[in-house]
């Protein structure tokens, strides 16, 4: 049951209840204020904010090849599954760039990242699948890539 | 120079990827100055491209990427994945057979061994002292049973003295 509602819930929903990692962060379970936290100075991140910077660095108009690899490899060192709107936008920057061999790499990457929990990819190409059809981007799996 | 260009047709697979190599001495040297391409799980973009010497047809497919994907065949979208990539995730984290290879070679070296020691125990190593024999060890527990070797917890408490046997 909670693979379904995994599914089906937007990321940003914590799971902490079932004790399943929430969908797209690892953060600890209780969401304690930030100035309870004893990390070092300075204003933590909310994840809408990393999601919206993210998306606005992929989202440049003009984005260069360079800022596309330097932008996904950060993305993928980070110890999360990214957004589908981030992937969205990093798709798009991908046809601006007329690489399709990155864009399916993407999406090799995440299913990756995802490790044990497989429930996560099939739901990113749920989430994705208009734009994967808008752009004609084949997913590995389509294109029989997705076993060795 | 057309001696180097000769060469490169030889390795031909190495001319066309991107292994950016220089020759030094009859010997292609890995060029460690300029940004290589990798096979890494946590790098999913690497720097360059797999293949950057195109042929006529890769360069009519990444024209004809420009223009909508959607009309792309799905050879064709392998075959440009495969252009910028030289292995998939799965190729990368594929294992390998290497385990049966030692596991075998561990297990053929150990029965080796054991044939050398056994050949040691028929051939090289004497007889055992007399002092093992039968007859001797009779009369050494004779003895030890009579000196009441450890009476109180150990060897004599086992031995009947009464009906002179083995409890």
């Amino acid at each position: 049951m909670t693979k379904k509602r995994l599914v089906m819930f937007r990321a940003a929903v914590r799971l902490s209840v079932s004790g399943v990692r929430s969908l797209t962060r690892s953060r600890p379970q209780y969401a304690a204020p930030l100035a309870a936290r004893c990390y070092s100075h300075g204003k933590q991140e909310t994840d809408e904010e990393f999601d919206a910077r993210w998306v606005s660095y992929f989202s440049k108009p003009d984005i260069d090849a360079w800022e596309l690899r330097k932008g996904m490899n950060t993305l993928i060192g980070y110890d999360l599954v990214p957004e589908p709107k981030i992937l969205e936008a990093a798709l798009r920057a991908c046809r601006r760039l007329n690489d399709l061999g990155s864009a399916i790499r993407i999406l090799e990457a995440v299913k990756d990242k995802a490790g044990p929990h497989k429930e996560i990819y099939p739901y990113l190409i749920q989430e994705l699948r208009p734009t994967l059809n808008e752009l004609g981007i084949s997913t590995p799996e389509e294109l029989g890539i997705d076993k060795a | 120079m057309l001696n180097q260009r000769a060469r490169a047709v030889k390795y031909g697979r190495r001319a066309n990827n991107s292994f950016i190599v220089f020759r030094c001495a009859d010997v292609d040297v890995l060029d460690c100055s300029v940004p290589q391409y990798n096979n890494r799980l946590d790098t999913p973009l690497p720097d360059v491209p797999f293949v950057r010497n195109l042929g006529a047809d890769q360069k009519k497919l990444k024209e004809k990427e420009k223009g909508a994907w959607t009309s792309l065949s799905k050879e064709e979208k392998l075959a440009l994945y495969r252009l910028s990539f030289e292995l998939t995730y799965p190729e990368m984290k594929r294992g390998s057979g290497e385990w049966k290879t030692v596991l075998g070679g561990i297990f053929f070296f150990l029965g080796f061994t054991g044939l050398l020691v056994w050949w040691q125990r028929f051939s090289v190593f004497g007889d055992v002292p007399h002092t093992l024999s039968p007859e001797w060890v009779e009369q050494q527990t004779q003895r030890m049973l009579d000196m009441r070797v450890n009476p109180v917890h150990g060897f004599s408490t086992k031995w009947d003295y009464e009906k002179k046997q083995w409890k």
